[in-house]
């Protein structure tokens, strides 16, 4: 049963991520992309003030998979790494942190570049 | 009439996006694709991978079908129902990795594909590696006082 | 300025639209000489896809012109891509006096009224007018990736896959002629929403067609069809509205090729069509052949352009407008 639980959690704690992003498209001047980019600084921030935590606690992947999460990551990361290294984790921590993701959107894309190319959209 | 009539007339005329059908699209896409992401979790743990790598494969694999949607050219059209519902989670991440590098194909491999590959998503990368460096700094110097 | 009556008679002498796969299923797709489903037109990118376009109809126009495009004097063209590379792509090899045109929706009619006033002052005797917009091409310069993943607005228009071409003669007797032309002026009301162009480009066609009624002392009963291009759904609206405040009711003469071009109800097109190719097709295309079957016979053109570029919406500039317009009659 407890799978089924952390499915549904996962499932209304990302949807109402999303659903708040979609009222900010629809109801603001803001673009998709200063969206995006507010999630992810939003992530970090919320991250710093031990806001974010719990919510992932919560909600697993429905806090980590929005790009809320991706700032989680990186806050985490940079947390990591100044434990280990001091200072200098501050410029290591992050893109450690979030290294796979970023390289998998790399190989991936170019990938499928080589494969695919673009449609008309219908 | 002046400009300030005219761009209030023209914003109380035009259509308006439909807010409760693109939120209800947005939350139902946008929690399957989260519950996939805990579905793909679970099956990573079960498959005896370390929690940490199991996350981190967990975003691998979207990024991955992100990716192969946007290729065949199905991302576009779940996305033009979904809206924020693909946009949030880090497959609208992918997405605007994949589909510029796929469009500049024809601009060549370095300055086409190399160059406009981070065109949309490198403003998240930028702003949300600077913060984490700030926050970095911050945490460094709030750990030195509390020791 | 004042409307300009020609001296002389000026007629088209041929006129052809080619398109792609949305537009030739739209309303009036059975009109259109040439479609091509993949909307590539053989070629590789989709930069030379709208070029091959522009190739074809002028090819096309020629032909039905029963010319030499060695008579041609010169050809007024243009499309939305950057240094108007698709004409230029598109007609080097036909060896003609090329001028590039860049009116952005409006530049059919401008190269239209062009090609017709040189006619008409008797420098040039054959001329053609051609202009393309490729959505692949448009959505790559002005908005995201083909692939990219975004929702349209109600209020944003389609970039047609269209290109429209027209050869205007003072010799050879067509039997549409350009009586009339007036060149627009650069209206800006403040608009920055480049998702609601139509709102950005309707007070430049206000200002052109109030203009031509107050020297003309018409009024919109004395033509059978006034039609835009393209304002769409929001700017034809807001056309009808703000004419009607200054006295003038189009309403029942008054149509939009952005309107025409695609089926509201079962394409969804949001606002309707946009781009040089759009009111190119439907002019060329579809009006033109109407008048010449005589359904129609006197028409007002009015091609409104947005006169902004990617660069210039990020530095938060507000969308210019222009409208050209262009009296047709039989």
């Amino acid at each position: 049963m407890d799978i089924w639980i952390s499915l549904l959690k996962a499932f209304l704690v990302g949807g109402l991520f999303c659903l708040i992003a979609q009222i900010l498209i629809d109801k603001t001047k803001l673009t998709p992309a200063r969206i995006l980019v507010l999630y992810v600084t939003l992530g970090v921030v919320l991250t710093a003030f031990g806001v974010y935590e719990p919510i992932v606690k919560f909600a697993g992947c429905g806090a980590t998979t929005p790009l809320t999460g991706f700032g989680y990551a990186l806050a985490k990361g940079v947390e990591k790494a100044v434990k280990e290294h001091g200072l200098f984790g501050a410029l290591t921590g992050g893109f450690t942190a979030t290294s796979s993701g970023i390289c998998a959107a790399i190989v991936f894309g170019y990938l499928f570049t080589l494969i695919f190319r673009g449609k008309p959209r219908d | 009439m002046r400009s300030e009539e005219y761009q209030k007339y023209v914003n109380s005329r035009a259509g308006k996006s439909p807010l409760l059908k693109d939120c209800l699209f947005a939350f139902l896409v946008g929690g399957l694709i989260c519950a996939l992401a805990e579905g793909l979790h679970y099956a990573y743990d079960a498959l005896g991978i370390e929690t940490e790598t199991a996350k981190a494969l967990v975003s691998v694999t979207l990024v991955f079908l992100a990716a192969l949607f946007t290729g065949i050219g199905l991302f576009d059209d779940l996305a033009k129902v979904a809206g924020a519902g693909t946009l949030v989670p880090i497959t609208g991440f992918a997405n605007a990795v994949v589909s510029p590098a796929i469009d500049n194909k024809s601009e060549g491999f370095i300055m086409g594909v190399g160059a406009k590959m981070f065109v949309i998503a490198g403003p998240v990368i930028v702003y949300g590696i600077l913060s984490s460096a700030i926050y970095g700094v911050v945490y460094y110097i709030l750990n030195m006082w509390m020791g | 300025m004042d409307v300009i009556r020609l001296p002389r008679r000026v007629s088209i002498i041929g006129s052809v639209a080619v398109v792609g796969k949305k537009e030739f299923e739209g309303p009036i797709g059975a009109d259109f000489d040439l479609h091509d489903d993949t909307e590539m037109f053989g070629m590789d990118t989709w930069e030379k896809a709208e070029s091959e376009m522009q190739r074809r109809a002028l090819s096309l126009a020629i032909g039905k012109a029963k010319i030499d495009a060695t008579s041609l004097d010169a050809i007024f063209a243009g499309d939305l891509m950057n240094q108007c590379t698709g004409s230029a792509y598109g007609l080097k090899d036909f060896s003609v006096p090329y001028f590039g045109l860049y009116g952005a929706c409006s530049t059919f009619a401008e190269s239209l009224m062009l090609s017709s006033l040189m006619i008409g002052a008797g420098y040039f005797t054959t001329c053609a007018s051609v202009t393309s917009s490729h959505f692949c091409t448009a959505e790559r310069q002005f908005r995201f990736p083909l692939e990219y993943g975004g929702q349209r607005t109600p209020t944003s228009q389609r970039t047609a896959t269209a290109a429209g071409a027209a050869i205007l003669s003072a010799e050879n007797a067509g039997k549409v002629t350009i009586t009339e032309v007036l060149p627009g002026r650069i209206v800006d009301k403040g608009i920055t929403d480049v998702n609601n162009m139509g709102a950005a480009m309707a007070p430049a066609a206000v200002d052109t067609l109030s203009r031509y009624f107050h020297a003309t002392g018409t009024n919109p009963d004395g033509f059978d069809l006034i039609v835009t291009g393209d304002l769409g759904i929001e700017g034809h609206g807001i056309l009808c509205d703000l004419l009607l405040s200054e006295g003038i009711d189009v309403r029942p003469v008054c149509n939009d090729c952005g309107l025409m071009l695609y089926s509201a109800e079962s394409q969804d097109m949001h606002a309707g069509g946009s781009g040089c190719g759009c009111s190119a097709s439907v002019i060329a295309g579809h009006v033109i052949k109407r008048m010449e079957k005589g359904e129609l016979r006197n028409v007002l053109y009015l091609a409104t352009g947005a006169l902004m570029s990617p660069g210039s919406l990020f530095q938060g500039l507000s969308i210019p407008g222009i409208a050209h317009l262009v009296h047709l009659s039989v």
